[in-house]
């Protein structure tokens, strides 16, 4: 079978004996269409013979064959995906020639979301059998891009739906020890501790996770990542955000080294917001900072002269930073 | 034959005077600025590889030419810069050598440089209407996108298609739509929810009652019925994906042609829920990561059923807020590029957050804890209605007025765009203008991801929207003229103003809402 790599070999589909009882069947675009592509002879034609057998629902080994060509040409081309499905249903294909096919389609099309909704399709049929090869598989094209949002998405589905938990935290602390500012990989980090049925869930990793984030944070402070998965670690319990003093401290030791502290006090913002109580020492630190702001405006309290500082050292979001400032829960300290 | 197709101007037209310099100070203008854009091609393609539309991703930007001087970005701690680092670098390098040159030009050129190119764009836009090249055909699937992202560019410069290519769009959409609901990616094609909220909002620009009459609504909610799902999400054809994008153009659909109802909501707010992640943007589905897109579409979904404060809007602000970085564009994720087309996802956001700012800030005051006050108890009580809203002065001093009845689901739309605010846009407006027209405008025409890609329809919508939803940012009643210290270069770049829930021309919306509204 020819395929739609080779180009200058290509014979056409008028010319092959095996589609000579097929009418192709033109596209109907009316008689003044919009935005008209100007489709190259091969394209056209293989979409003419697409529509005839599509049209026929003929489901036969030369449609699959049929549709390889056109998806080649166009992955984007959901129809042709959809009717795929059903003729490999019905003539109860062998579906590990069509994972291979698959394979070699989204090494060159890592992007496009047919690709990957027919993965899903396609590993769901399978079963569990074949769940490491299917992390496997996203493995190889996350190491090609580590940010890739459908292969992060296929991988999150695969483990569960079809499990393979064993190593993904392994994974999640390889990846963030290559890239410790690729937040996919924190994103994935707190899916496994969440959600891994061998972990224990969010309470019984936060001690540890806490830890881990912290260093990370106090080796680049600068980094939003560890920031977001921080507050992440006490999603749903601001009381115990608030009251476990590793966070205020991690806030009051980055604030210390007057530098990259804007994400150290946002956080402290919010900590205030939900009712921190803070240490003298975190005031003075707070008030020291904004003295070398030479800001000379009095504020009633520690969260609005955190909003001051925000607002002249982070001047893309000055707006936001008003905004909070004059929106502080009554109570604030 | 060639088609013809010849623009005409809107029935109002802004000041637009937009000849003042003479051609050769022009000429000069635009070979500095040439260097300044950084002489990307100008080849109309579409990207790549990512030919779906409402998901931008950004690769490899090419290496930077020029040779600029070190960005201020601390290193790594280690000494060693990881490849997050190094591409971020490669773009503020790149974009820094553009701001730079524009801040060291002659003021001619300077005012060129920041000028909207519309002549250019018009060009570019109307060259695709006509006719697309080969290289096309990756987007095969797409032909109503095409016709809204081109068609709403257009409308959104204050210009419109003649009547005869109305109708011809009109004509080539009909054959998109499925005999049973819905519209397809071109004719022949299985209807999809992406390509008929493309093929609507078309319809919608186009404005006329030709246009309006020939969507067949009631076969469109027999549709939008057969796409929901179980969970309460809706999947974007028969068999396909299962995600936000697709709760967003089912809902906008519905809702712009008044035919939401009680059975297309159910479930519908606890799934978009799911998908809020624990940074405070909303991901494609429960487990993903926050992004720009599918925020976008899970708030606005959640404002279009009414259930927007069931989401956690302080996180949610606050994660798009920090979204716009020292490129003064927007990136989609923590730790990824700028790229122009989250100018309007994320800037959207932030539009749509605007009006939601008395909800943001009761729940902010809701999860202060003192004493036994527990604050998921407080958060049940801080529902979205129009006693509470309206009662409680205490809340950013908004003239809020919500729809009395709330069986009415289509009319939240409608209610959103009118209400007032008083609350200034949460983003830098002027900064995000400075990099849609600085570094994602082509010379030669469309908007681009960044510096060193090439242009393309889809870009040149959503940097478009975007750099309307900036210039609009200040206004506090909707659609009222902007002052000029709103609209970053001359006040003839500003742009018609879009409905940011629905993303159409906010006089196409009221148009089409009074003709789906007396049906």
């Amino acid at each position: 079978m020819p395929s739609s790599d080779d180009e200058a070999d290509r014979i056409p589909l008028s010319a092959r004996p095996e589609w000579s009882d097929v009418r192709p069947v033109p596209q109907d675009d009316g008689p003044n269409p919009v935005a008209p592509i100007a489709y190259r002879d091969e394209f056209r034609e293989t979409m003419d013979y697409f529509r005839a057998v599509y049209l026929a629902d003929e489901r036969s080994r030369r449609a699959i064959d049929l549709t390889t060509e056109v998806i080649g040409m166009n992955p984007g081309n959901y129809t042709v995906w959809h009717f795929r499905r059903v003729v490999l249903e019905s003539l109860n294909a062998d579906l590990l020639d069509e994972r291979d096919f698959l394979d070699r389609m989204t090494m060159r099309n890592a992007k496009n979301y047919q690709i990957w909704h027919h993965r899903r399709w396609l590993a769901e049929k399978l079963g569990p059998e074949v769940a490491n090869k299917e992390l496997e598989f996203t493995k190889n094209i996350l190491a090609l891009d580590a940010k890739n949002y459908h292969a992060w998405s296929h991988r999150q589905w695969v483990l569960q739906s079809l499990g393979g938990w064993e190593n993904e935290l392994d994974y999640c602390c390889m990846l963030l020890e290559d890239d410790i500012f690729n937040n996919s990989a924190w994103n994935q980090r707190y899916f496994v501790i969440t959600r891994s049925p061998l972990l224990g869930g969010l309470l019984a990793m936060r001690d540890s996770e806490v830890g881990y984030t912290t260093e990370a944070i106090l080796a680049n402070p600068q980094n939003e990542s560890p920031w977001r998965y921080l507050r992440g670690l006490y999603k749903g319990d601001t009381s115990q955000l608030i009251s476990d003093n590793r966070v205020s401290e991690l806030c009051l030791k980055v604030l210390k080294t007057g530098n990259s502290y804007q994400f150290a006090l946002s956080l402290l913002l919010d900590l205030l917001c939900y009712g921190f109580q803070p240490s003298e020492e975190l005031r003075a630190v707070v008030e020291a900072l904004r003295n070398s702001e030479q800001e000379d405006t009095v504020s009633s309290n520690l969260a609005a002269t955190v909003c001051l500082i925000l607002e002249i050292t982070d001047p893309m979001r000055l707006n936001y930073w008003v905004w909070r400032r004059n929106n502080l829960p009554s109570q604030v300290c | 034959m060639p088609r013809r197709i010849a623009l005409r101007r809107s029935a109002a037209p802004k000041t637009r005077d937009r000849r003042i310099r003479a051609t050769t100070t022009r000429r000069e203008a635009r070979r500095e600025a040439a260097a300044a854009a950084g002489r990307c091609s100008s080849s109309g393609l579409p990207r790549s590889g990512s030919s779906t539309p409402m998901e931008s991703s950004p690769t490899h930007s090419s290496s930077s030419s020029s040779s600029l001087s070190p960005p201020p970005s601390p290193p790594d701690r280690q000494g060693r810069l990881t490849t997050t680092q190094l591409e971020q670098l490669r773009v503020e390098q790149e974009v820094f050598g553009i701001y730079r040159l524009f801040h060291g030009v002659a003021p001619h050129t300077r005012s060129f440089m920041i000028e909207l190119w519309r002549d250019k764009h018009i060009e570019f836009l109307t060259r695709g209407l006509k006719q697309l090249g080969p290289s096309y055909h990756v987007l095969d699937a797409n032909r109503p996108w095409l016709c809204y992202w081109i068609i709403h560019s257009i409308t959104l410069m204050g210009e419109s298609v003649n009547s005869e290519l109305e109708g011809n769009v009109v004509q080539f959409l009909s054959h998109c739509e499925d005999r049973n609901g819905g519209y397809g990616g071109g004719p022949g094609q299985m209807p999809h929810l992406a390509t008929t909220y493309a093929a609507v909002n078309t319809l919608i620009t186009l404005g006329s009652e030709m246009s309006l009459s020939s969507i067949h609504r009631e076969n469109m909610l027999k549709f939008l019925l057969q796409m929901k799902d179980s969970s309460g999400a809706f999947r974007m054809h028969n068999g396909g994906e299962i995600d936000v994008r697709a709760c967003y153009t089912a809902i906008s659909v519905a809702s712009i042609l008044n035919v939401l109802d009680d059975e297309l909501v159910k479930n519908l707010g606890n799934y978009i829920l799911s998908c809020q992640t624990y940074e405070g943007g909303i991901a494609g589905e429960p487990g993903s990561e926050a992004h720009g897109g599918y925020t976008f579409c899970g708030l606005a979904t959640m404002i279009l059923i009414n259930e927007a404060d069931k989401l956690d809007l302080p996180s949610l602000v606050d994660w798009v807020a920090s979204r716009q970085g020292v490129e003064c564009g927007f990136q989609g994720r923590v730790n990824k590029l700028v790229d122009g087309c989250y100018s309007f996802w994320q800037g959207g956001v932030l539009a749509l957050a605007q009006r939601l700012l008395p909800i943001v800030h009761k729940q902010l005051e809701s999860s202060f804890i003192s004493g036994v006050q527990a604050s998921a108890e407080c958060k049940k009580s801080c529902n979205f209605t129009a006693e509470e809203t309206g009662q409680d002065d205490n809340l950013c001093r908004d003239g809020t007025s919500h729809p009395e009845n709330e069986g009415e689901l289509s009319d939240f739309g409608f209610s959103y765009i009118g209400r007032h605010t008083e609350c200034d846009p949460l983003f830098h407006s002027i900064a995000l203008q400075q990099y849609i027209l600085l570094c994602s405008q082509v010379l030669e025409g469309g908007f681009r991801d960044k510096p060193g890609k090439q242009r393309d329809f889809y870009h040149s919508c959503y940097c478009l929207s975007g750099l309307s939803v900036s210039q609009y940012s200040w206004s506090k009643e909707d659609g009222g003229p902007p002052l000029t210290s709103s609209v970053l270069g001359p006040y003839t770049n500003l742009l018609e103003p879009v409905h940011p829930l629905y993303n159409v021309v906010v006089d196409k919306y009221y148009k089409s809402h009074e003709f789906f509204s007396t049906l």
